[in-house]
């Protein structure tokens, strides 16, 4: 389904913006969230955890709690399905351990009880036994020789000989001679950069209500990114089929990539099997921290040449990914998005997913690519610093535009960094004087975006209004798109669309809302479902009026004669054509299946200012502007905030946050106060522009926005800081400590 | 298992608890109010804000027996009868919410703002609210929302 022009100009509701239809119930407390609903007969189950990073797991002793009062059911790794392999495997690892706990946190065993209460004092009488084991927590660490080995067969045929055990997956890519194009460079800059884990901080923890009774058909309602995903896991982690595990998704209190992973319904409902009753299971704040998706850590080394115009000769990147005691760091996407934004003749990128014993890592918007936006666009404000040039057209000389050979291979189609970067330099944050003490820092960013499996159905109502259900839980608003996508094809009113998140035995499969695809792939199957429906609602005109089903068109709302041969009618409004619509042949549902791949990338440019406390080490970001393409926003209110809540994620990213492990290899900040998002106080109003590049593989232009808005803050900050104090930071975050250090006289 | 008396959104209510239950439990699992969110457990997130005879607390460090004698509001409480309090008629027209699991706890804290304080600066918005968490929008469009409502409710009062 390509991009229409035609159709750009007479949008009647899309970029207009409505409120929400899920907002009453959001402002008034009525919305069910995970933790919010409740089952005749519930048990609450609470999961027991590993206090060691690495340690064999010698004992699980239960025979105490189980004659404890309340205490209905317990399970440890025996109760799940055996003979998995594959990361099917490696998810019912990290959701029970097997002979070994692996991090800080690995679930070893589960109680069920009658109260949270019961639950809670029954879990601190099972006696496990562990044999510690020797650990490691930090990526340079974990590759190097002397370093323990978690699991000796992780590594597949990709990994060169003689790298560490701990070394599960290697990348390489790039094209030209980047050995030519350093030699031909006036200036080359080459430095080394360190991130640490941070988590996705939602303020929802992972909740769930499961049941699986004698008749093995299980009912899992959670809060989830996907929850076509999680039927599908939980059926092979408990040896049944997908279909016998419905799964309802709740309203979802935040995910940002961090609930596409499956966690504790398996658990649920292993426990609900058990017992025969229904289990709720809600993980605390300090387990989402020590058991759910942190993204990797990283150590980073870059090297760019430049001639004294601003033109990039070549550029090279080692990117190593510590993803947790689990294959699966998002190396490929930290190299691939590192150099995306500039058209590069000479280019080569390395990766290594590196396992050590930190929880399994998760996807976060756009997972891998804010690192390495961190490393490079670092390098090319130094290069730019060192050779007087002006960041943002350095960025133009060098930018990736509609056919240059992007950095990961293929050509790129029509794009709009060029755009962004224009839009960046004309805007007047980049021309207002800054103060003392302040800095200011520039960065570009990437993000691919994603299609996906995709099932819509759009069921007309007799009163002319329609039900719309889509399978891609609602992380941020998208159903308030979805409505005004369906009544835009329609012609219909806003508030005459209902959009319904269909549970998984109601709708075909739907991919996980991750990749920030829902506007785009659901929005495309919507727009499809809604021409399906049009078309079957100009059959029944045609068969009333006796013309060929051909010879009419939909028109704002109606079903008018396409032309003058096709005969004189009155135009039949869409109600006229859902009264009776028993009669005339039935319900009118329009439905869509499909794997849109024609989702747009996406990049954008940030503008931030950012004051430095020396005698602190304080860092106090002062303005902040985001420039990103959307493609085509359908409901700008909430681009607008997908901006700027990817910025505010990447402030904390660059200042604040981070896993702090202990020489124990256990975490040490596993709280909200010790691990610090940002607060209201912290941050300035953020200033966004709204840059419209169509996607040429959407009908109506849209590219996903919810992601790349997380790319350029890392760099675009550290930018600032270093400029604020003249000195390069490299290492994230740069919380106060980690500043003075850097103004240290050396 | 202690009994308490206690006022809620303006209506008697009595309950058991357990002494170890926290307000928030009692709230939610007690009396089918889970307007109120548990985020963390610990009080450093807001996502439980309720007031306290008038003054915003995080109900996740209070325990239910302490409700005993007291009046109790939470965000079900905050619409009236017939409409939607200002706030919340502007947190949704600004999209002051995405995902809006942090929005009644914010509510209930904006809400004892603007009654302390009808004409607050930006600044004492920010901190009023430092306590609680929002990860999805930056805070901005939160910000806005509160400051404008404030602004409306003088304009009518």
């Amino acid at each position: 389904m390509a991009f229409d022009a035609t159709k750009t100009p007479e949008f009647k509701i899309v970029g207009t913006r409505p409120n929400r239809p899920d907002g009453i119930d959001k402002v008034t407390g009525k919305a069910k969230f995970g933790a919010d609903v409740t089952a005749p007969g519930m048990l609450h189950a609470v999961i027991i955890r590993s206090p060691h990073a690495h340690a064999k797991i010698v004992k699980i002793d239960t025979s105490k709690a189980e004659g404890m009062k309340g205490v209905k059911a317990i399970v440890t790794r025996a109760d799940f399905a055996t003979g998995l392999e594959g990361e099917e495997w490696n998810i019912l690892e990290n959701v029970m351990a097997g002979d070994t706990a692996l991090y800080d946190g690995h679930a070893v065993a589960a109680i069920a009880a009658t109260s949270a209460l019961a639950a809670r004092d029954a879990a601190k009488a099972v006696v496990v036994d562990y044999e510690i084991l020797p650990h490691v927590t930090d990526v340079d660490k974990a590759m190097a020789s002397d370093a323990p080995v978690i699991r000796a067969d992780v590594a597949d045929g990709s990994v060169p000989e003689g790298l560490h055990p701990n070394v599960a997956r290697y990348h390489e890519s790039g094209h030209g001679d980047v050995d030519a194009g350093f030699a031909a460079a006036d200036l080359v800059v080459e430095d080394s950069f360190r991130t640490e884990a941070t988590h996705q901080g939602y303020i929802e923890p992972h909740a769930c209500l499961a049941q699986l009774g004698n008749d093995g058909k299980g009912e899992v309602w959670c809060c989830t990114q996907g929850h076509f995903n999680v039927a599908k896991v939980c059926a092979a982690l408990l040896g049944t089929e997908t279909s016998q595990i419905r799964v309802t998704a709740s309203e979802i209190g935040g995910g940002f990539g961090g609930k596409t992973a499956v966690f504790i319904e398996p658990v649920a409902l292993a426990l609900a099997k058990k017992s025969n009753r229904p289990v709720k299971l809600v993980m605390t704040r300090s387990e989402c921290f020590r058991a759910t998706g942190p993204t990797s850590s990283t150590s980073i080394d870059v090297k760019i040449g430049m001639t004294k115009a601003g033109k990039i000769t070549a550029a090279s990147g080692v990117f190593r990914l510590q993803g947790g005691a689990f294959p699966g760091a998002p190396m490929e996407f930290t190299a691939m998005c590192a150099f995306a934004p500039y058209a590069l003749e000479n280019v080569k990128q390395i990766g290594y997913d590196v396992i050590a014993n930190r929880p399994k890592q998760a996807a976060y918007r756009a997972p891998g690519s804010p690192m390495a936006a961190f490393a490079v666009e670092s390098v090319i404000d130094e290069l730019c610093n060192k050779l007087g040039l002006d960041p943002i057209e350095v960025r133009l000389m060098n930018a990736s535009k509609e056919g240059t050979k992007a950095s990961f291979g293929p050509k790129w189609d029509r794009i709009g960094l060029v755009e962004t970067l224009e839009a960046a330099r004309d805007h007047p944050h980049y021309a207002a004087p800054l103060k003392p003490g302040q800095g200011r820092g520039v960065s570009c960013g990437f993000w691919f975006n994603h299609g996906g499996e995709t099932a819509v159905s759009l069921a007309m109502s007799e009163d002319g209004t329609a039900a719309l259900s889509v399978g891609t839980p609602d992380i941020g608003g998208s159903r308030a798109s979805m409505c005004m996508m369906a009544a835009e094809e329609l012609g219909i009113a806003y508030d005459d669309v209902r959009t319904t998140i269909a549970d998984t035995a109601t709708l075909g499969y739907n991919e996980i809302s991750h990749g920030s695809r829902v506007t785009y792939a659901t929005g495309l199957a919507t727009i499809e479902a809604a021409r399906d429906t049009i078309r079957k609602l100009c059959k029944r005109a045609a068969a009333k009026w006796g013309i060929d089903e051909d010879a009419v068109s939909w028109i704002d709302g109606c079903a008018v004669p396409s032309g003058p041969n096709a005969g004189d009618f009155e135009p039949l409004p869409l109600k006229a054509l859902t009264k009776n619509m028993g009669a005339t042949g039935g319900p009118i549902v329009g439905h869509y299946e499909a794997t849109p791949e024609g989702a747009g990338v996406s990049f954008a440019t940030h503008i931030v200012d950012a004051e430095v406390d020396q005698e602190t080490g304080s860092t106090k970001v002062v303005r902040y502007t985001v420039v990103q393409d959307a493609g085509k926003a359908i409901h700008p209110t909430y681009v607008e905030g997908q901006f700027q809540g990817g910025a505010a994620q990447g402030i904390g990213w660059a200042l604040n946050e981070e896993y702090i492990y202990g020489e124990d290899g256990r975490l040490q900040n596993a709280g909200f106060l010790d691990y610090r998002i940002p607060v209201a106080s912290d941050l300035p109003m953020i200033d966004t522009v709204i840059v419209e590049v169509p996607n040429p593989g959407h009908p109506y232009g849209v590219r996903g926005v919810g992601e790349t808005s997380i790319c350029p803050p890392l760099a675009a900050i550290a930018n600032a800081v270093s400029n604020a104090v003249g000195v390069r930071l490299t290492e994230l975050p740069m919380s106060p400590p980690r500043i003075l250090e850097a103004l240290e006289p050396k | 298992m202690i009994h308490v008396t206690t006022t809620v959104n303006g209506d008697e209510v009595e309950f058991v608890c357990d002494p170890r239950e926290t307000m928030l439990d009692v709230l939610r699992d007690r009396l089918g109010l889970t307007g109120a969110k548990e985020g963390c457990g610990t009080g450093d997130c807001g996502s439980c804000t309720v007031t306290v005879d008038g003054r915003p607390i995080c109900s996740c460090l209070m325990l239910g027996v302490e409700a005993e004698g007291r009046d109790i509001g939470t965000v079900e409480g905050i619409a009236t009868d017939e409409d939607l309090h200002p706030l919340q008629k502007k947190f949704i027209e600004y999209a002051a919410l995405q995902c809006g699991i942090c929005t009644p706890g914010i509510l209930v804290a904006t809400k004892s703002l603007l009654e302390k304080n009808p004409n607050p600066t930006e600044t004492e918005v920010r901190y009023w609210l430092a306590g609680n968490l929002c990860r999805c929008t930056g805070y901005d469009k939160i910000i806005r929302a509160v400051m404008d409502t404030a602004a409306d409710m003088r304009e009518a009062s």
